[in-house]
């Protein structure tokens, strides 16, 4: 079968200004960092950006390739406000569509479903609705005649997942404690990219773990990049916690352009493999 | 209570056993208290009056028992983001949630201060907020009640108070239930004229006129004021000896 093993130049080509990329993880936990510093090196503008969000959103409201965040939340966890994303929307330079977490997540199942929306109850009296007119409220058929959030399909043109290993066919395993909805961002995207700390034959996937822990099946993923340390410096378990000395000079990094440049130019735009347990 | 042997109940305490009595009643139900002293609280609560609530590490592990703040616990079970959701919709959940700003009518802001196009002050986001209030119970908890975070109105409603949400339609009200707030002064409900908040209690040491001071907007102040409940000597033990030996509490409201 055909493997779909990329390199970083394929990688790099698959970019394109306007996009909208979903970006799978939750706040610092599992991001797939070394594809979003790809997308960085890419250059790519005008972005809208879907994820439940973290440094992710943070690196690319930095760099100015945002045009849209649509999200539930932005954290780093352990730091509870993401500075870099603060700072662009007290500036007023990114605009957002901003959901309950639960809306977000129905948006992704009803695109991965080929569905026009999902119903359902959440959303209704908050703001979110209020900021968000694009999204409408349905009538139940039903003779209960409820009132509920139509939340509307959230498609993707490209999803960035990393999980702990996969095959050269697009198999992705998640070993740590939770799946998220990156299975929802794969299915609700044109193409998926996803990277993994190693690329193992499928037969290894299974030896020793349950297949249920195989989140993604290929026909989920179009390409497969491997990357060791690829979600440094959020967590990756049980390959490796978060990297908090690390994610401070980040948040650090948000009090001026110059820091942010020196982390930049350090961390981001070289290639830059990460060695879990290395010397930093 | 022998006053010999037990040293003087601290403010964080009275908070704690107030954020357990907030579960009263229930059980079979997932517990979600964010902040230090909900967190004691409605582990108090599991190991007292409400021994068959659901306690998780607000992560994706359900605890077998009751852990103190400083152990992992013992796993019972698997509560990833989207199983999360779902027990959210089914409605099996009491949460404590914490938040920027709350007002008159109980509704509830996390996500950013100012004008929500450009804010002064950008906070989490809307989290999960506008979920639990229109699913299932919804309590507060404001460890600094102050007339930055009790608020007349708002700037962006994340958690949808009772009159908000009877104005959605009965698909927003049906399973909503703004409980309490409990704060670092006393104890208030939604049980004022249009469901906006009264005073149900405030804590031992706390004056009526700082609650009022320390508001910012009109509470409903009852008659006969009530004095939020001292814990008992079992439940003072419990925290001090059992739930958290290394006095965290003390660190989210000092006496």
């Amino acid at each position: 079968m055909t493997s779909k093993v990329i390199d970083s130049s394929t990688l790099a080509d698959l970019f394109r200004d306007g996009m909208t990329i979903g970006i799978g993880g939750w706040g610092a936990r599992r991001k797939p960092m070394a594809l979003v510093a790809a997308l960085i090196r890419s250059g790519a503008r005008d972005l809208r950006i879907v994820s439940f969000g973290g440094p992710d959103v943070g690196m690319l409201c930095a760099t100015g390739q945002v045009k849209e965040v649509i999200h539930g939340f932005v954290t780093l966890d352990s730091i509870a406000v993401e500075p870099h994303f603060a700072s662009a929307r007290q500036a007023g330079n990114v605009k957002t569509i901003e959901l309950d977490e639960s809306m977000l997540v129905s948006g992704l199942r009803a695109a991965g479903r080929r569905l026009p929306f999902e119903v359902t109850r959440t959303g209704l009296g908050s703001d979110v609705l209020g900021a968000n007119p694009q999204i409408r409220t349905i009538t139940s058929p039903y003779t209960d005649g409820e009132t509920l959030v139509a939340m509307p399909a959230v498609e993707l043109d490209l999803a960035l997942i990393h999980l702990n290993r996969a095959d050269h066919l697009g198999n992705g395993q998640c070993l740590g404690p939770d799946p998220y909805v990156d299975d929802l961002f794969a299915r609700a995207a044109k193409t998926t990219i996803l990277s993994a700390e190693s690329i193992i034959s499928t037969r290894e996937l299974t030896q020793g773990h349950h297949p249920a822990t195989l989140l993604l099946n290929r026909t989920m993923v179009n390409h497969v990049f491997e990357a060791p340390g690829g979600a440094h410096f959020t967590t990756c378990l049980p390959d490796y916690p978060r990297n908090e000395e690390w994610q401070r000079e980040y948040a650090h990094s948000a009090s001026s352009p110059a820091l942010w440049e020196e982390f930049r130019t350090r961390y981001i735009d070289k290639e830059h493999v990460w060695t879990p347990g290395g010397q930093q | 209570m022998s006053e010999v042997t037990m040293p003087q109940v601290t403010r964080a305490e009275i908070a704690v056993t107030a954020c357990s009595d907030l579960f009263r009643g229930q059980g079979d139900i997932l517990a979600s208290p964010a902040g230090i002293i909900p967190t004691i609280g409605a582990r108090l609560a599991a190991l007292t009056h409400a021994p068959d609530l659901m306690l998780s590490d607000g992560e994706s592990t359900i605890y077998a028992g009751v852990p103190s703040l400083e152990h992992q616990g013992v796993p019972g079970g698997f509560l990833p983001y989207r199983e999360l959701f779902e027990l959210i919709a089914a409605g099996k959940r009491h949460v404590v949630m914490g938040g920027a700003q709350i007002d008159r009518e109980g509704n509830h802001n996390f996500s950013a201060i100012g004008e929500h196009t450009k804010p002064h002050r950008q906070l989490l986001g809307s989290r999960a907020a506008a979920a639990n209030t229109i699913n299932h119970r919804t309590s507060y908890w404001i460890p600094k009640h102050s007339r930055r975070s009790m608020v007349q109105q708002v700037d962006f409603v994340t958690g949808v108070g009772r009159t908000r949400a009877e104005h959605a339609g009965k698909g927003a009200a049906r399973f909503h239930q703004v409980h309490q707030v409990v704060s670092n002064l006393g104890v208030f409900d939604f049980n004022g004229p249009g469901h906006t908040m009264s005073l149900v209690s405030i804590h031992p040491g706390v004056s009526v006129e700082e609650v009022i001071e320390s508001t910012g907007f009109d509470l409903n102040i009852p008659d006969a004021v009530q004095s939020t409940r001292l814990p008992n000597r079992q439940e003072l033990q419990l925290i001090r000896e059992v739930l958290d030996p290394l006095h965290r509490r003390e660190q989210e409201v000092r006496s």
